[in-house]
């Protein structure tokens, strides 16, 4: 056996904007085995509910995360919905379907062009970014952020959006599509990104699920497992399929994210089709009282947020549980055996959001 | 697998218009819905502190002896919540960003002299213009 030594990677990674660390015990070059310590920028936003209205409280959550940060207003408030009873009009539960799925296209241009600059593909990483740009363009147009959207509140959304601005939006989508097809064919099909992520970092279907992995790090060993087909929101109705691929390594999870931008467009075209006029947001009065546990799919993977609400306008406990939070066991499990020069763009292909680890 | 896949993207690259602004040039275009920064219409304001209760960030101040309603640009997240407040709807939120500052500044907005006073001996000054 040869000697084991131990290389610290992180908290500050060139190729990760937020700070994780981990200590990697290597023998020579592979990774037998990772300590992770998180904690670097914990900001106690959960602490933060028993001082907050929760009404503003809603500002709070969507600030979790700067990239799934409607998915974390939206959770937050159905949560609190969910508490006080309040049922939200249909065309409100479309309308964040809607912005659920522009999040999930964006946060995946996002992570393609991050992958790509992980494995030092410049020109594509910037293809992905220009083609987010036009999301994060809708995004604008519609609640008035680029990323905070603001439009979250308990019992409903702060802001329409017109029907015709809706179909303006599919159509741009229509646009968009060829132009990510033929992104997608340089990520799933050149010889020199797929050497980089074929058969690199293995995760099986029954460590995955035992290590309970989520969102397309799960699926992408092979386990259709998707909150959005409880139906929440409008998913009820909406026909789509969770997108799986049995391999594991890092090209599966490649695969899957850029299948499920294909799916994302498709669920916001059968939304736009169908969505009913109406009201966005119903009256509440009063203060909740109870508990609640939403769950969320998010681009990352499920999300959980538990609310405990005693009566007066603050809560108890909010306690959320990211889908980073939940990837970082099997992560280190995928890590075990890798080379270390593999190390950073195995971390990338977790889509890891430290931030909203921390809280 | 397939070799050279990029290229059709690079030589397209190579002879379109490139995807970035010139910017400050060129500046930006904001969507109607940009949330920017806020103003406060003060000839409507009646300095009641709703908006400061509410706001989140505490990025405002009501001082009602000094007739004054300050809002700390660096505080405020443009979250629009004191808008919806506002009994009198005298906020609103305009499309610019805040300008980038060496230092966190707050902009102070004066309540200009009660016109009531004013506006009484105005009255007949005006119906004798209609008469005339
Ligand atoms: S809520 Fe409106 S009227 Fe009241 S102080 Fe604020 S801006 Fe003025
Ligand atoms: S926009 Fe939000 S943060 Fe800014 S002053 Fe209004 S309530 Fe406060």
């Amino acid at each position: 056996m040869s000697k084991r030594s131990v290389v610290p990677f992180g908290p500050h990674h060139p190729v990760l904007p937020e700070p994780i660390h981990l200590d990697l015990v290597l023998e020579d070059e592979k990774v037998v085995e990772a300590i992770p310590s998180i904690g670097f920028v914990h900001r106690g936003l959960e602490k933060l509910v028993e001082k907050k209205d929760f009404n503003e409280m809603a500002f709070v959550a969507e600030r979790t995360c700067g990239i799934c940060s409607y998915m974390h207003g939206m959770s937050y408030c159905a949560a609190i919905e969910h508490i006080m009873n309040v049922e939200i009009p249909e065309r409100a539960k479309y309308l964040r379907t809607v912005w659920c799925e522009l999040s999930r296209l964006h946060s995946h241009l996002l992570w393609l062009g991050l992958l790509a600059d992980g494995f030092g593909f410049e020109s594509l990483f910037m293809q992905s970014w220009r083609l987010r740009e036009k999301i994060l363009d809708m995004s604008e147009a519609s609640t008035g952020g680029r990323l905070i959207s603001s439009v979250n509140k308990i019992g409903g959304q702060r802001k329409d959006v017109d029907n015709a601005m809706l179909r303006g939006f599919v159509e741009e989508l229509d646009k968009m599509e060829p132009e990510i097809r033929e992104m997608a064919r340089t990520f799933l099909n050149d010889s020199a990104v797929r050497s980089r992520l074929d058969g690199v970092g293995v995760l099986s279907k029954e460590k995955a699920h035992e290590l309970g992995a989520v969102g397309p790090f799960l699926r992408a060993s092979g386990v259709p497992y998707d909150i959005r087909t409880t139906g929440y929101l409008a998913y009820g109705d909406i026909d789509f399929e969770p997108v799986t691929s049995d391999i594991g390594d890092s090209y599966a999870r490649t695969v899957v994210r850029i299948n499920e931008l294909f799916q994302s467009i498709d669920i916001i075209r059968q939304v736009v089709a169908k969505i009913p006029e109406g009201d966005v947001a119903v009256p509440v009065k009063g203060f909740p009282n109870g508990e609640y546990m939403m769950r969320v799919e998010q681009p990352r993977g499920e999300a959980l947020y538990y609310v405990k609400a005693n009566g007066t306008k603050f809560l108890d406990r909010l306690r959320i549980r990211t889908p980073t939070f939940a990837n970082i066991p099997p992560m280190l499990e995928m890590l075990k055996g890798c080379q270390l020069a593999d190390v950073p763009m195995l971390i990338l292909t977790i889509d890891p959001c430290i931030s909203c680890t921390e809280r | 697998m397939s070799y050279f896949s990029f290229v059709k993207t690079e030589l397209k690259n190579l002879f379109s218009k490139p995807a970035t602004r010139p910017y400050p040039q060129q500046p930006r275009k904001y969507a109607e819905r940009t949330r920017g920064h806020i103003e406060n219409n003060m000839d409507v304001c009646i300095l009641c502190g709703l908006c400061s209760k509410k706001c989140p960030t505490g990025a405002i101040t009501v001082d009602r002896t000094g007739k004054t309603w300050s809002i700390s640009r660096f505080s405020c997240i443009q979250c629009g919540y004191c808008v919806e407040s506002c009994p009198k709807k005298c906020l609103s939120m305009k499309q610019t960003y805040t300008q980038p500052d060496a230092e966190k500044k707050t902009d102070t907005f004066v309540k200009p002299e009660q016109p009531a006073p004013a506006a009484q001996p105005a009255k007949p000054a005006a119906d004798a213009a209609k008469q005339a």
